[in-house]
Parts: structure tokens; C-alpha cells; sequence
């Protein structure tokens, strides 16, 4: 009689285990896809950019490294990569300035308007980037027309644009570690003797680091990679690295393209996993 | 080391007072304990003495001198938090070094200090670990040897114990009232919880709705409580409510009982729990009345009897738990006797509700 129930309860507990087992490998089976739907552009570009042949046909007549030789030795391209570096860096700067005072005063003080002053930060990410390198552009023209500064087209007005990229993306991760932020640190350092400044430098800094860390490297990223803002601003002679490509692409089809996609590519993963080391990405996002 | 003195000291919020005109005199090398429930202003009047908090008026006076407009960095006191507060991203040696290179105190100065306050806390063997690695008591302890060490004029304790398990919270008590004595350090300390206060303190302030009610030592507090409120805060009390007129309560229930004088008019008697007599027969003492065993707690040490003597009338009694004696029933027809000495008060409405014994 037990041994009946006993075994009766063992089918059932089995059965139980065999829909557990099969709801697991659906879930695996889903997240695979979704992994390879993602990463399969990325494996064709980097396996694209070792082609021998010119035209990228299937299957390909052999491999080489001669396209990254080829990027390498193009002036054009290199040009593009240091002023995009150069105009990522000086962004990310200026956003951080903006976005630290600002992530400090929507997180510390109350004051009428703070919600909407929070969300309007975020708003170049919501933004089209089409709208808003159009409305730069239009407002670039008649403050030159004004004032007759040669503004459109100079690394200021490109900087004045990619400004506002880097700004939601250091917000929104400063705020983030902010709001985590327990505020009696401050006032034990306070008690024993560190006065404002001091307790800034000294706790409360280090304690936020982390999110200042991945604003910059978030903003340095959507700086870096941005083609649509950049398109407007840009002027005669002095190019981001996505416009370059884009510009190389109406003339020609060749591995070189996927070469200089590959390097970027590395770039940003670089410094995305640089932020990991120093904030959990899955835990500020 | 220092007198501390708290002038008229008052916190308004617009109309609301956090705190109103509280006057303490704490003097050096004493234990005083603010005891009150939340929202009293106990916490409110210690974060004034540390600087957080600006007064709206009166003055704060720490060994004479006038700090009440200084900057918290300016003044020499030690907070212990509730939450502790330890900088996380310190070790236990660099958490307590911190105030000490913010007076610019040598380096093998300050090795020493924080050497000997570890030693102190008896925690010199963990200077290099960090806050997360220690036990709540352990982090207790670092939160006292960090304020101790920059040598304070006086230490403040906010909530030191609440964090920490019933068992834990004896032992600390009474380590934290050792180290005191031995430093000599003026000490005030915020709870609402009264053992500890009582256990702790050379002198205790009750405070409610942002007001101190009485000063004094546990014995004044507890024997000649000023009001109903600090008769209900300190210790036990049951009330029983009626007019006082000449010495004597009428109850709504229709007893009569003989207490200490009071304002004539509407009033409650305060009486102790372990200051009643139950028994079978009636006992010899000045109040006598019968009644019925309404609930029996058995508590070990003790025994809790709750005694109705009219339908509006209840009375607790603590008995000693005596090898072999008579344990009452519920149901049980007994006599609950006690003095004349019980205090009775005015009964205010305000204060309706806070006092019953459970």
C-alpha cells in the first residue's frame, strides 16, 4: 500500500521534473537565438574583413589581413578615427562637468520642477538624432549669420552637438549611483572634522565613482559612434570615423569597410569591458 | 572632556516644534539618556549638539564656549550612528584614522592612536578588514572606537544598540557604560528603549512631542514621576480614572481609593504592578478591593494577574514567582490590595490612551 502511493508519487514528482527540465531548455533554447541574432552580424563583419577578394562573395577565394593593412594606410580614415577620438574625449569632459552638478542637484535638493528637470536631461535619447543634428544645424547657421563666428563646421560645433549625447547617458548613471548613496557617510565624516570640500573629495567621491566612471565610458561610446548628429555639424576636411565610412560606402564595396568596423568594434568592447571592471553595466542600466 | 549645556534650545518647523526650549545641564564625565518614543525630539535635540540641525533659538555650550552657529566640523564631538556609518570603501584602521588626519595629527601619531582604540574595542586584530566583512557587533564597536579616538569633548549615541540582537545588546550595554566611566567622557545618549536608558545612564531626560517632561535619576523618575506620561514611560503603571477630591479617587466604576494628593478634579492614579497584593483573603492595606481574575501571565520570574474590581476598573499585579505559592486562575474571586502612597495626576485628554497597562 505505501510502496504504491510511494511510487504513485515518485511518476508524479518525475513528471514534475521532466516539464521543469523541458521549460529550462525552451528558455535556453530562446536565449540562444536571441544571443545569435545579435551576434551574427558581428561574426560575418569580422569574418568579412579577413576575405582575400575584393568583391565579398561566398565562399571566399582565401583570407588575408591585407584590408586591415588597407584601412591602416588610409589617410582619410585615419584622420576620421583621431577626430572622432579627440571630439569623444573632449565631449565626455564637458558632459561630465554638466552632468555631476547636475545629477547632485536633482538627487539633493527639492525644488519645484526637479522631476521635469530630470527627464528633460534624458531627452537627447529620446530625441531622434536626425531632429536634433537638424535643429543644431539651423541654430548653427543663424548664430553664424548673426555673429559671423565660423561656427558650423569646427570641432566647437561638433563638440556643442556630441555635448548633448554624452549628457543623458552620465545623468542618468551619476544619478543612479547617487540615489544608492547613503547621506549619514557625509555626516560622520562632517562629525569628525572634514568639511564640505573634504567630504566630497573624500567620501563621497570615491563612493560614486563607479557611475562616474560608466557615464563617461556610456557617453565616450555614443559619442564615438554616432553618425546621424555628426552628419550636419560636420565641415570640409574634417570627418568622424561612422561619416568616413558611410562616405567610403557610396564608392565601394570591399573588405575594407568590415575591416574598420572590426577595430570599432573592438574599441567599444574595450571599454565597455573596462566599465564592468568598475560597476556592474547590469546593474546601473 | 567638557560641560555640555543646552540653553532654551527649541527646533520649529513652521508652526511644528521638533524640539521646545529644552534646557540640559551635562555635566563633565556624565551619562545623561534622552528617553522618549519617536518623534519626541530626542533625536532632533542630538543632531543640534553635533551641528546638523540649526536651532531656532537658544544656545548650545560645549566646556563654556558658545558653539551653537559652528559648523559640525567645528566642533568636538563623537556621533555614533544608528546605521554606524563606517565608510564602506575604508578599512577598519583607515575609518579611524580619518579624524585624526583631519586634525593633521602625525602618521606614527596616528598609528598609535588608532592602535590603542582598536585595542580599546578589542579589535586591533581586524584593522584590515573592511565594514562588510565585520558582524553588526564588531561594526558597533569600530562606529565607538572611530568617534573615540579624535578624543571628543563629548560623545553622542544615537540609538547605539538598536541595530543589534536582544542577546548582544546586554553585553554592548555594558561595555559601552565601562568604557565610558573609564574615559571620564560627558556622554549624551538618545533611546526609547527605558531598560536601556535605565540600565545605562547617571541621569535620564523624558521627553515627549518635542518637550522634556522630567529630568532625574532612575529611582526619582520612578518613585516620584512628575505626570502620567513619564508614569506610563518608566516602568509599569495601571491607571485607574475617576475625581480626586481631598486625597480620594472616585472611579467611574464607584471605587473609592486613597492615593497621594493631587488637583482636585478629573485624575488617574498611577500604581505599580509589583506594588499589589493579590490574595484569596483580603490583605491588610490601605486600598482593598475585591475582584475577578480576568488573565494570568505566566513569565517565568513573575507572574502577571490582570484584576477587574468594577466594569470599568482594572488593575495589573506582578507576583514573584515563590516555590510552592498559590497561582491564581482566571475566574478566581481574589482581593487586590496596595498603599495610599500611589501617586494620582491630572488627567488630561491628550493622554488618554498612552497609559493603560497591557
Amino acid at each position: 500500500m505505501t510502496k504504491a502511493i510511494a511510487s504513485q508519487s515518485g511518476r508524479r514528482g518525475r513528471a514534475l521534473m521532466d516539464r521543469r527540465r523541458l521549460g529550462r531548455a525552451a528558455m535556453l533554447a530562446t536565449g540562444g537565438f536571441a544571443f545569435l541574432y545579435i551576434l551574427v552580424p558581428l561574426i560575418f563583419v569580422t569574418w568579412l574583413s579577413f576575405y582575400r577578394q575584393e568583391i565579398p562573395s561566398y565562399p571566399p577565394e582565401g583570407y588575408s589581413l591585407r584590408w586591415y593593412g588597407a584601412a591602416a594606410a588610409n589617410e582619410r580614415f585615419i584622420d576620421a578615427f583621431l577626430v572622432s577620438i579627440q571630439l569623444g574625449v573632449i565631449s565626455t569632459a564637458i558632459g561630465l562637468a554638466v552632468a555631476l552638478p547636475a545629477a547632485l542637484g536633482i538627487t539633493r535638493l527639492r525644488f519645484r520642477g526637479r522631476g521635469a528637470l530630470a527627464n528633460m536631461l534624458l531627452l537627447p535619447l529620446i530625441v531622434p538624432g536626425i531632429v536634433l543634428g537638424f535643429a543644431l544645424y539651423v541654430f548653427q547657421v543663424e548664430i553664424e549669420i548673426a555673429t559671423s563666428l565660423p561656427l558650423l563646421g569646427s570641432l566647437g560645433g561638433l563638440v556643442w552637438g556630441h555635448v548633448l549625447l554624452v549628457i543623458p547617458w552620465a545623468t542618468r548613471l551619476i544619478t543612479a549611483s547617487l540615489e544608492g548613496f547613503d547621506r549619514t557617510l557625509e555626516e560622520a565624516a562632517q562629525n569628525l572634522g572634514a568639511n564640505r570640500l573634504t567630504t566630497f573629495r573624500r567620501v563621497t567621491m570615491p563612493m560614486i565613482l563607479p557611475g562616474i566612471v560608466a557615464g563617461a565610458i556610456f557617453g565616450f561610446v555614443s559619442s564615438f559612434g554616432n553618425l546621424e548628429v555628426s552628419l550636419f555639424l560636420v565641415g570640409p576636411g574634417r570627418t568622424t570615423l561612422p561619416i568616413a565610412i558611410l562616405q567610403y560606402l557610396q564608392w565601394k564595396i570591399d573588405p575594407t569597410i568590415a575591416a574598420i568596423s572590426v577595430l570599432q568594434i573592438t574599441i567599444i568592447a574595450a571599454a565597455m569591458l573596462v566599465t564592468d571592471r568598475f560597476v556592474k553595466i547590469s546593474r546601473v542600466v | 572632556m567638557a560641560r555640555l549645556q543646552l540653553e532654551g534650545l527649541s527646533k520649529r518647523y513652521n508652526e511644528f516644534y521638533a524640539a521646545r526650549d529644552i534646557h540640559l545641564d551635562v555635566a563633565e564625565g556624565e551619562m545623561l539618556v534622552l528617553l522618549g518614543p519617536s518623534g519626541c525630539g530626542k533625536t532632533t535635540t542630538l543632531r543640534m549638539i553635533a551641528g546638523f540641525v540649526e536651532p531656532s533659538e537658544g544656545v548650545i555650550r560645549i566646556g563654556g564656549e558658545d558653539v551653537t552657529w559652528h559648523p559640525p566640523w567645528k566642533r568636538s564631538t563623537g556621533l555614533v550612528f544608528q546605521n554606524y556609518a563606517l565608510f564602506p570603501h575604508l578599512t577598519v584602521a583607515r575609518n579611524l584614522a580619518f579624524g585624526l588626519e583631519m586634525r593633521r595629527v602625525e602618521k606614527s601619531e596616528i598609528d598609535r592612536r588608532v592602535h590603542d582604540a582598536l585595542a580599546m574595542v578589542r579589535l586591533d586584530h581586524l584593522a584590515d578588514r573592511l565594514p562588510r566583512q565585520l558582524s553588526g557587533g564588531q561594526q558597533q564597536r569600530v562606529a565607538l572606537a572611530r568617534a573615540l579616538v579624535v578624543r571628543p569633548d563629548v560623545l553622542l549615541l544615537d540609538e547605539p544598540l538598536s541595530n543589534l540582537d536582544a542577546k548582544l545588546r546586554e553585553e554592548v550595554r555594558i561595555e559601552i557604560r565601562a568604557l565610558q566611566q573609564r574615559l571620564g567622557i560627558t556622554t549624551v545618549m538618545v533611546t526609547h528603549d527605558q531598560e536601556e536608558a535605565l540600565s545605562m545612564a547617571d541621569r535620564l531626560v523624558v521627553m515627549k512631542e518635542g518637550e522634556v517632561r522630567q529630568i532625574g535619576s532612575q529611582q526619582e523618575l520612578y518613585e516620584r514621576p512628575v505626570d502620567r506620561f513619564v508614569a506610563s514611560f518608566v516602568g509599569r503603571s495601571s491607571f485607574l480614572r475617576g475625581r480626586l477630591a481631598d486625597g480620594i479617587l472616585r472611579t467611574e466604576g464607584g471605587l473609592e481609593v486613597r492615593c497621594s494628593d493631587g488637583p482636585n478634579g478629573p485624575a488617574a492614579v498611577a500604581i505599580r504592578p509589583e506594588r499589589v497584593t493579590v490574595a484569596r483573603e483580603a490583605p491588610s492595606a490601605e486600598n482593598v478591593f475585591p475582584g475577578e481574575v480576568e488573565h494570568v501571565s505566566y513569565l517565568g520570574g513573575s507572574i502577571d494577574v490582570r484584576v477587574r474590581l468594577s466594569p470599568k476598573d482594572v488593575v495589573v499585579a506582578q507576583m514573584p514567582n515563590v516555590e510552592g505559592g498559590w497561582l491564581p486562575q482566571a475566574g478566581d474571586r481574589v482581593h487586590a490590595g496596595w498603599s495610599a502612597s500611589a501617586k494620582a495626576f491630572a488627567d488630561t485628554e491628550t493622554e488618554e490612551g498612552t497609559a493603560q497597562v497591557s
